[in-house]
């Protein structure tokens, strides 16, 4: 086990992003509503950089009651990380992929002690 | 918290956009072929792109007739903003990028301080170094449109125009770039002097004709051009594309739903007349390529095919054997977009083509649905044997290339 030093707490505004690299192993660092989410930097589909990502809402279409549909909108609260490889996205808290549940990012052990952020491999 | 704590290192690049170096974007790509050793490996790509449109001041240039030329030159020169002169195309409808959530489909903005090549070689040195390639061909974009141009002619000048202008811009500067040249195919006396031009060009290896059109490819004006190409063992390559105001697209409103249906479906239309009315029977030794319309479509042509020619042989009495016969071992085809959620699919797609001898990997970088040679590498059914062939060595066979 090893633990990696990312960076102050103050370092992160909301949504900022660490992605880092200790020998072979890269890994992104999040903070979302104040909370730190860390993933390995590949993406389940092709091992693209999915940390160095654009983060997006999470597209939905809302059906009305008769089974029309409207405008699409970000469904509240949510937050993607997208693959810029080739556009996968998967959800910045969970990991699990939009898509494809099965299909999950590899998730890394988050620590925050005394203000700083640490990530344990 | 633990004694040892180790300090990393932060990445260049934070946040990839379309700014990010080629190198950065590929770097994963890099890494995995070091990790399997791809050093010691012969791999071609044959379908990456670059976009000529942003050149398209220099390619005008060289266009032939001089009024036209003159006229190209004044548009490109006083209607800033203005699309390119005499493309057509599907003009603001380039949703590929998914609203920026793919960066290097939307632009390639990087820095390139090179000033000894043109920018288009350094841009594809880069991705080449990316996925350790040793030939990249490279084919135009919004060119692939031109097939639907109503001036016949305006695809002549243009198509001849950016030829010329490949070679000599990009294709001298680097041996390992390739090209498989355009043919002005709506007009096929031109398509003959096409071939007759640049079948010694230097980076020429074969000839492309891009599949979105409605020319019929068994019309007899073709079989001149067949016999040329056949004589001179040049392949001929059907680039796919999509064409959103084809009738039979124009009810799907999804950029996903019609580009997965348009790259396969001018192929499908395409291969159906040449293999129905013979024309491997006819040019045996012709070589045709089928280009970006990934694969799961053919299984199901073969089977399509095979059914119903052996109902109705009277309607293609050419064939002596089988379509899927004919698809299989005297066609070829590029790997990308691979689709690969169902890899017993897949598996049996490969073993229906014959893909240790047919199939060739292509990236078709930049493009959002690229692939990596670890596509096919990570194949577990796969032999080693039929991985080298797929990742290369089938195209340095059927281009003659220097391995």
């Amino acid at each position: 086990m090893e633990t990696i030093r990312i960076g102050r707490i103050e370092d992160f505004g909301e949504r900022d992003r660490k992605v880092i690299a200790h020998g072979d192993v890269e890994i992104g660092v999040f903070r979302v509503d104040g909370e730190f989410y860390a993933w390995h930097n590949d993406c389940a589909h092709r091992g693209g950089p999915v940390c160095q990502g654009r983060l997006y809402g999470r597209v939905e279409e809302p059906v009305a009651e008769d089974g029309t549909v409207g405008a699409l909108r970000y469904k509240p609260g949510s937050l993607n990380i997208v693959c810029p490889w080739h556009g996968y996205e998967y959800d910045i808290r969970t990991g699990v992929n939009q898509g494809h549940p099965a299909l999950r990012l590899r998730k890394a052990e988050v620590q925050v002690t005394n203000g700083e952020v640490y990530v344990v491999l | 918290m633990d004694a040892k704590i180790s300090i990393p290192r932060e990445l260049p690049v934070q946040e990839i956009d379309v700014y990010t170096d080629t190198r950065d974007l590929l770097a994963h790509s890099r890494r995995e072929a070091r990790r399997k050793g791809f050093e010691d490996w012969l791999i071609c790509d044959i379908d990456a792109h670059h976009v000529e449109t942003v050149s398209w001041h220099e390619i005008i240039e060289y266009i032939e007739d001089p009024v036209v030329r003159d006229q190209a030159l004044m548009y490109q020169k006083e209607r800033i903003g203005a699309p390119p002169y005499g493309l057509n195309g599907d003009l603001g409808l380039r949703y590929q990028d998914v609203g920026g959530r793919i960066p290097h489909q939307s632009d390639r903005r990087e820095k390139v301080t090179e000033t000894d090549v043109h920018r288009d070689v350094t841009l594809t040195r880069r991705a080449m170094e990316g996925f350790a390639c040793d030939y990249m061909v490279v084919f135009p974009t919004p060119m692939l449109f031109l097939g639907m141009h109503p001036q016949p002619e305006m695809e002549v000048w243009l198509g001849r125009a950016y030829n010329r202008w490949l070679i000599d811009k990009v294709l001298s500067a680097d041996d390992r770039i390739k090209t498989l040249a355009y043919i002005p195919f709506n007009t096929p006396k031109e398509a003959e002097r096409t071939v007759e031009e640049f079948s010694d060009a230097k980076g020429v290896i074969g000839f492309c004709v891009t599949s979105t059109r409605y020319k019929p490819v068994h019309h007899n004006d073709y079989m001149r051009l067949y016999a040329m190409l056949q004589e001179r063992n040049m392949p001929l390559a059907f680039h796919a594309g999509y064409h959103w105001q084809d009738p039979s697209l124009m009810t799907v409103n999804r950029f996903l739903g019609m580009h997965a249906l348009g790259f396969a479906w001018c192929n499908i239309v395409h291969m159906t007349n040449w293999v129905l009315n013979g024309i491997p029977e006819r040019f045996p030794n012709l070589k045709s390529i089928w280009v970006e319309s990934g694969l799961a479509w053919v299984p199901f042509l073969m089977q399509r095919l095979d059914d119903q020619f052996l109902m109705r042989p009277s309607e293609a009495p050419q064939l002596k054997r089988l379509p899927s016969d004919y698809m299989r071992e005297h066609c070829w085809y590029t790997s990308q977009p691979m689709e690969t959620t169902n890899m017993k699919a897949l598996e049996v797609t490969l073993e229906m083509i014959n893909a240790e001898t047919q199939l060739l990997w292509a990236s078709d970088w930049p493009h959002f649905d690229f692939d990596v040679p670890s596509v096919i590498f990570d194949l577990p059914f796969l032999s080693e044997q039929a991985r080298r062939n797929i990742m290369g060595l089938n195209a340095a066979r059927i281009f003659d290339l220097k391995r």
